[in-house]
């Protein structure tokens, strides 16, 4: 109930307390307008920290626990080989199914590449085995070694090798979006800081008389608040409309695995912007009280 | 409703005012004389509690000012009208709503208050003037609604700081018939002033004492004026 009040008292201007501080024009643009600036960059630290995530998120998981193995041994010994690995593969702790391809499925994966006319079965291509792991995982060296023994044609595909320096690289470029935004958050509040600071010392008489005739602290900090929790809001929702347009309208390139194209929103992720201007006034709420609070401790 | 026990003060040099016992009691007026410097405007606020007393007690309504936290003396100051010296108005609010300030901060403007003001505002003889600028108002019309605004609340004590500092004597007397008319209605009033004439004319209209400040002690004048 207290906090409703206080949020609604935020939002309903009490118009005469407001008017106990006299207005201050350029500067309150100012404020605006960086806060504006601000809310700006957040959406792109923002996309930038969602589509790293999808990106990292993308890389495990399509890539995660499969792995497959290529056999290429003379065609009279490739059904005998192919047996030799599925048998290995069996009895490897961590593999959870092994199966070979059958010839449909390697047509389909080399259809992209030679065409769909490509007389697969009269080709001496590698026969493909996919590998499924068990959450655990398999031991690659010791079943690469094995296979050197048992199946001398075979060669283990294990994706993780270049997967998971991508999935590292996608992990940090996540942090350092979440790293921009809290630092443009840092930022917002020192520079509301230094305005209310500002707003604070030209009104010191202003304060004086007030706290002659009366005003507790509440009611005083309650005046600044109000003030640039507003600027901070407006300006921040002004910022997060242009970042996100400015994402709307960054042109679409076609491949979908390119690392920059994937730099917007998608599906629900568009809302995410919304809580910019909230979080900005929120950020300016905090900073002011913090400022108010401290000034009117100095005077008496 | 404001004592004062074995009180001294000082702005950090020697003891500007020392060993300053006194009660004001309910209903009282006193006034408070002495030559410029003498520490008038300073007792006046060791009063209302604007400054700590450097040694001794100073009690409003019973509680000891030292133990006071910022919003109970916020608290304080609405029971307590003060006319200070130089006025201390908003300069850019209209005087009406100046007038207003401490109901306005108190929660309290509403309707039936601000039926008040406007009596209030004809009461001081700035009815016609309630849509000036402080900076715009005479000396005299400034200090009248430095007044008002002290009275606006209904407190029980008046603490008046020169009021008649810069006004000529038709408006002192003007003044002075306000500030007994409030005593009458039973409010504790204290007046500084150097004006001797304003205290002689009073002394005419009610029962008033007179204190001065000399040699750093406020001590109960006699008769002699
Ligand atoms: N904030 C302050 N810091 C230091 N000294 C002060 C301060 N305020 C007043 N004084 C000094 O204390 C002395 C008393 O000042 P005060 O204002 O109480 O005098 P006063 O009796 O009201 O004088 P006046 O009749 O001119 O108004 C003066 O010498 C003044 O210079
Ligand atoms: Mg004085």
């Amino acid at each position: 109930m207290k906090l409703l009040k206080t949020l609604t008292a935020l939002f309903i201007p009490d118009a005469q307390a407001d008017r106990v501080v006299p207005p201050t024009g350029f500067t309150a643009t100012l404020t605006t307008f960086s806060a504006a600036a601000m809310a700006f960059l957040a959406v792109f630290a923002m996309a930038l920290t969602l589509a790293s995530g999808r990106l990292a998120d993308r890389w495990s998981n399509e890539l995660a626990r499969s792995s497959t193995l290529r056999i290429s041994a003379p065609e009279d010994q490739m059904q005998v080989q192919i047996a030799a690995a599925l048998k290995v593969l069996e009895t490897t702790p961590g593999v959870a199914s092994a199966r070979a391809l059958t010839a449909e499925e390697q047509k389909a994966l080399l259809e992209p590449f030679f065409g769909p006319d490509l007389p697969v079965e009269d080709l001496p291509i590698p026969q493909l085995i996919e590998v499924n792991e068990t959450s655990t995982g398999y031991d690659s060296t010791g079943l690469r070694l094995r296979l050197a023994a048992e199946v001398p044609g075979a060669v283990l595909d294990d994706h993780t090798r270049w997967r998971k320096p991508l999935v590292a690289a996608a992990s940090r470029i996540r942090l350092l979006g979440w790293t921009a935004f809290l630092l443009i958050g840092g930022a917002m509040a020192a520079m509301i800081t230094l305005a209310a600071s500002a707003a604070l010392s030209a009104n010191t008489q202003v304060i004086k008389v007030l706290r002659l005739v009366g005003a507790q602290d509440s009611y005083i900090a309650g005046a600044f608040v109000r003030r640039f929790t507003y600027r901070g809001f407006v300006g921040a929702a002004i910022g997060a409309l242009a970042g996100t347009a400015a994402i709307w309208l960054l042109p679409e390139a076609e491949t979908s695995s390119g690392f920059l194209t994937g730099l917007g929103f998608q599906g629900t992720h568009w809302l995410w912007p919304l809580c910019i201007p909230v979080l900005g006034g929120a950020v300016a709420l905090a900073a002011t009280r913090a400022a108010a609070h401290r000034k009117l401790r100095e005077m008496p | 409703m404001i004592e004062l026990d074995n009180v001294a003060y000082s702005y950090g040099g020697g003891e500007l005012l020392s060993e300053i016992s006194l009660q004001l009691s309910p209903g009282s007026f006193h006034f408070l004389t002495g030559p410029s410097g003498a520490g008038k405007t300073t007792f006046m606020k060791l009063c209302y509690g604007a400054l700590q007393p450097t040694a001794g007690q100073a009690r409003l309504f019973d509680r000891d000012v030292r133990s006071l936290d910022r919003d109970e003396m916020a608290m304080m100051r609405r029971r307590i009208g003060v006319v200070h010296q130089d006025c201390q108005f908003l300069d850019h609010l209209p005087i009406s709503e100046n007038i207003a300030l401490p109901l306005n901060v108190s929660g309290r403007d509403n309707i039936d208050e601000l039926a008040n003001l406007k009596e209030l505002m004809a009461w001081v003889g700035l009815k016609s003037r309630a849509d000036a600028l402080p900076p715009e108002l005479s000396g005299g019309e400034r200090q009248r609604a430095a007044l008002a605004r002290a009275v606006i609340m209904s407190p029980d004590v008046i603490l008046a700081d020169e009021p008649t500092g810069n006004i000529d004597w038709e408006m002192s007397q003007r003044l002075l018939r306000l500030l007994v008319e409030l005593n009458r209605m039973g409010k504790t009033v204290m007046v500084a002033t150097h004006d001797m004439n304003l205290i002689r004319a009073a002394k005419g209209q009610i029962q008033a004492r007179v204190l001065r400040i000399a040699n750093r002690r406020v001590q109960l004048a006699g008769a002699d004026l």
